[in-house]
């Protein structure tokens, strides 16, 4: 018995690791890439193991590229502004909807399902985000459209109102003279800390993630954030590709990043997420399990 | 209304905080909602989503017509088939095997490193399968076919790879999030159960499979009827970004999101776009409703509404 449970236990694990490398072996093909020697790159191509290392790719990124700096302070501004206006106006709506007593709560409830249920679709959003209000090219278009509010951590966070905080808690407030706002941000918000953490988690890598309202709306390369960046590095790497194959064309190749700098680029793009994730794992994993089936 | 007076004396200061929300969704979601009318309008600039003249179904007609819209759609559907079923069954496994595994720390360790996929972008992730299949400088042109000696292969240019790679991608970059939700569900079984069944002999197979796989049952339902409401749709970044909008590849990566975007961006043809973006909504307005109304009927508590 315990002679075979061995063997399954050596099966098991054999089988985990495959996994865990087949999940980094891409990573690591990017750090070794990003370390490889230009010419032993163009030599060789992508090598796990390079003959040569170099660390020239962040040498060039920390001194030559502004581009760099300012895309990594946009999107650190961004992710900052943007998680917390996002937590202010998520936690203001659910805690409305988890109070029992409030009339017409079930409209409001009612509004923000239907967002999740049917949606306008590109079109109509792209036409009036650029025709009615004329966020391209500002930073408005980073933070605002499809970011700035999920029905879904709503609902999470109501369902956190309602089974977490007891009414008396609320009553005895209002009888001690609070007001609402009072009584949500000094009384229910601390009681709410690990809730708010896994959605602040959550939108907080949405927003370091997102490079569509950089496809859409921007073009100003002085606002183009790390992941605007690298997809529009890549963008013109496709014309490129394609113009090697028609011959004609206007992009330069000198006008782009080196392979070695294109993936120091890469690393330097995923590299907060990163560094935080082992801490803060725990509230990622809380997060993906109360938020998929419903708080 | 004396009543209606008195409510909004009482409660303003909580409708009051609802009010950034509502005005957020009204602007983001509601407004283009209405905005969907451009789909039976002939769009130029200068009129604008409500002024154009109305043109009918004439925007329609390309989806039954055209071949292109056969084919977006069978994309859309049939990728989104094969995410869901390989995915599921891949979790499920890897959740289970993962639950038998003693060693607390390694359960940690694989369960923290299967979801880094899960934290990365889209972009990053087509700079990770570019420098496997670069033609020129891939890690497998320049490393696997030399050393079997076959020719390069011109990955961006060939169609027949891509269903492959795209669901190879789709798999390692979900696996670890569909992983935790049913080793969350496993890890809330009885364990009573499982006494119960090594009382009665149970092999470690039987144990999975009489206790287990009952037990994940109503998740599994649950987590795939909530996908199949979302059939219509697609990870634009995974069908346009990854495949480096290679035009070769487009009978093979061209989905609704994507056609949508080609159409709107690229083409200039809002007609067609606003079309395509109907029928998806619409569809998949259908479709999440059916879904979630037979998950109400399995589980109140798992239901969306």
């Amino acid at each position: 018995m315990v002679q075979k449970d061995r063997g399954f236990q050596i099966f098991a694990n054999a089988l985990m690791i495959f996994l865990v490398i087949c999940v980094l072996a891409p990573f690591f093909l990017m750090l070794m890439s990003s370390l490889t020697d230009e010419q032993t790159l163009i030599a060789n191509g992508y090598s796990f193991f390079p003959k040569k290392f170099s660390t020239y790719a962040y040498r060039y990124l920390l001194v030559q590229s502004g581009s760099v700096a300012r895309g990594y302070f946009i999107s650190v501004s961004i992710t900052v502004v943007g998680t917390i206006c996002n937590l202010f106006i998520t936690m203001l709506y659910a805690y409305p909807l988890s109070r029992k007593e409030l009339p017409g709560r079930y409209a409001f409830a009612f509004y923000l399902f239907f967002t999740m249920l049917f949606s306008g679709g590109l079109v109509p959003a792209y036409l009036m985000w650029t025709q009615t209000f004329h966020i391209r090219n500002t930073v408005i278009a980073l933070l605002v459209p499809g970011l700035l509010m999920s029905p879904f951590n709503v609902i999470m966070m109501r369902t956190y109102f309602t089974t977490n905080i007891p009414d008396e808690v609320v009553d005895a407030a209002r009888v001690d003279g609070a007001g609402e706002f009072k009584i949500l941000f000094k009384v229910v918000f601390p009681m709410a800390v690990p809730i708010t953490a896994t959605i602040a988690l959550l939108v907080g890598l949405a927003y370091w993630n997102d490079w569509m309202n950089g496809l859409y709306y921007i073009n100003d390369d002085k606002l183009y954030s790390i992941q605007v960046l690298l997809m529009k590095i890549q963008r013109n790497l496709d014309q490129l590709r394609q113009q090697a194959q028609n011959g004609s064309g206007n992009v330069n190749m000198a006008d782009l990043p080196s392979t070695s700098v294109r993936m120091a680029l890469t690393v330097m793009g995923i590299l907060p997420v990163m560094i935080i994730y082992p801490f803060l794992q725990r509230y990622f994993v809380k997060g993906i399990t109360i938020g998929a089936v419903k708080g | 209304m004396k009543k209606f007076k008195r409510t909004v004396k009482h409660f303003w200061p909580m409708y009051l905080m609802f009010l950034p929300g509502v005005i957020y969704l009204f602007i983001n979601s509601y407004i283009p909602m209405f905005g969907i009318q451009i789909a039976f309008r002939k769009y130029n600039a200068r009129d604008g989503v409500y002024g154009s003249p109305w043109c009918g179904l004439k925007n329609f007609e390309f989806l039954t017509k055209t071949k292109d819209a056969w084919i977006m759609i069978r994309n859309t559907v049939l990728y989104n088939l094969v995410f869901i079923i390989l995915g599921t069954v891949l979790a499920v496994a890897t959740a289970i095997i993962l639950n038998e595994i003693r060693s607390k720390f390694a359960k940690q360790a694989y369960q923290t490193i299967i979801l880094i996929p899960f934290l990365i972008s889209m972009v990053i992730v087509s700079y990770l399968a570019y420098a496997f299949l670069s033609t020129s400088d891939g890690f497998i042109n320049n490393t696997l076919v030399k050393l079997f000696g076959i020719d390069k292969i011109d990955w961006y240019n060939t169609p027949k790879y891509w269903p492959f790679i795209l669901v190879i991608i789709n798999v390692w970059k979900g696996l670890g999030y569909n992983m935790i939700l049913y080793y969350a569900t496993i890890c809330g079984i009885d364990s009573t159960l499982y006494e119960a069944a090594v009382v009665d002999g149970a092999t470690r197979w039987q144990k999975v499979v009489h206790v287990t796989l009952p037990s994940l049952r109503p998740t599994i339902i649950i987590l795939t009827l909530m996908a199949l409401g979302g059939i219509f749709r697609s990870d634009f970044g995974l069908f346009y970004q990854v495949p480096m909008n290679s035009g070769p590849l487009i009978n093979v990566t061209q989905t609704i999101d994507t056609y949508v975007y080609r159409g709107l961006i690229q083409n200039n043809n809002v007609g067609m776009s606003s079309a395509a973006g109907l029928y998806q909504s619409v569809v998949g307005f259908v479709l999440v409703s059916v879904a979630n109304g037979i998950v109400r009927k399995i589980d109140n508590e798992s239901s969306l509404f």
